[in-house]
């Protein structure tokens, strides 16, 4: 079967929506990491700059599988790999 | 729609050109806005650090501004090494020090409108990968390679090595998955400004500052120190503690 660029391309900006749907994980850990910090601020203020670096450290990590699907969208959207075979 | 397309991809400018094609044992290879960006990082901070050592090699004993500054670098660069790795961050501030120093500089050289050397993943991956190495040689100078072996197939008992697959991969992933959440980050932060700058024109004007201030200063200097941090943990890790 036979597809044409542009139907490949508008597939690919498809996928690549679909990618970034994994950005939803990652902000929902993000946010229970921030909640419980600021739970944690609030029940022991003196030990805060400690908690913050362990939040950022925490959802920095979290926030990879994000990233990965981030970096899925750049690469269908701008390095097109599904157009190699075509033309 | 075709026209459209092509329109947003002439605009859009990811900055990531060719500068000059040369021949590489006859292969075509090229010199990239990377090379050079990371040309001027490297030219910047050998200038800071020549004129670094000459203050500090004949240091005041009342320090004048510069010496205040560097002496508050390397003090705040070996608290957060001491901070995390305890005694045994003698060994290793220099270097974790100056991959912090690197590529902290890398992710902010954005602001100077350069194309910042860590959104390439030939910047990053080293990085992991000599992590990884120092994982690999800190395991094996400090343990036995029966404790590897326990270690490898860690879950269940040694004669049953099952998990030992599972668990080579996820000591393949750190290399990988460090290197890439560094060049994913600031990469997003470089195609979101670019796409800003591409797609708004004339209205983007003075407020994308913002827009750097959160995806070049915040995030590169975050991702930074998870990068130092993570570096940190898996060689204490490697090393074991008898604390």
């Amino acid at each position: 079967m036979e597809f044409n660029r542009e139907f490949i391309l508008g597939c690919s900006a498809i996928g690549a929506g679909l990618a970034v749907i994994a950005g939803i994980g990652p902000g929902v850990g993000q946010g229970i990491a921030a909640g419980h910090a600021a739970a944690a601020v609030g029940r022991n203020p003196g030990a805060k700059s400690a908690i913050t670096s362990t939040m950022l450290l925490g959802q920095a990590v979290a926030e990879t599988t994000g990233l990965y699907g981030l970096l899925i969208a750049f690469l269908l959207l701008f390095l097109k790999p599904l157009l190699w075979g075509v033309n | 729609m075709h026209v459209m397309l092509l329109a947003a991809e002439s605009s859009v400018d990811v900055m990531a050109h060719g500068v000059l094609k040369y021949s590489f044992f006859g292969h075509e290879a090229w010199i990239t806005t990377t090379h050079v960006s990371l040309l001027f990082v490297m030219l910047i901070l050998i200038v800071f650090s020549i004129f670094a050592g000459q203050a500090i090699k004949k240091g005041a004993e009342v320090p004048g501004a510069f010496q205040n500054v560097v002496e508050l670098i390397v003090e705040k660069l070996d608290g957060m090494a001491e901070g995390t790795m305890g005694k045994n961050a003698a060994k290793y501030r220099n270097y974790i020090g100056t991959i912090f120093i690197f590529i902290l500089f890398s992710n902010i050289s954005g602001l100077l409108g350069l194309r910042p050397p860590t959104a390439d993943y030939g910047v990053t991956f080293p990085l992991g990968v000599i992590t990884f190495t120092l994982v690999r040689i800190n395991q094996f100078k400090y343990h036995k390679p029966k404790e590897i072996w326990t270690d490898m197939c860690s879950p269940l008992p040694p004669w049953c090595p099952i998990w030992f697959p599972i668990n080579v991969i996820s000591e393949l992933a750190v290399p990988i998955s460090l290197s890439l959440r560094l060049f994913a980050n600031i990469l997003s932060g470089t195609i979101m400004m670019a796409l800003v700058y591409g797609l708004l024109k004339w209205f983007a004007t003075i407020w994308p500052a913002a827009l750097h201030v959160y995806f070049d200063l915040f995030s590169g200097a975050i991702q930074t120190y998870v990068f130092c941090m993570l570096t940190m943990t898996y060689v204490n890790n490697a090393i074991g503690g008898e604390e």
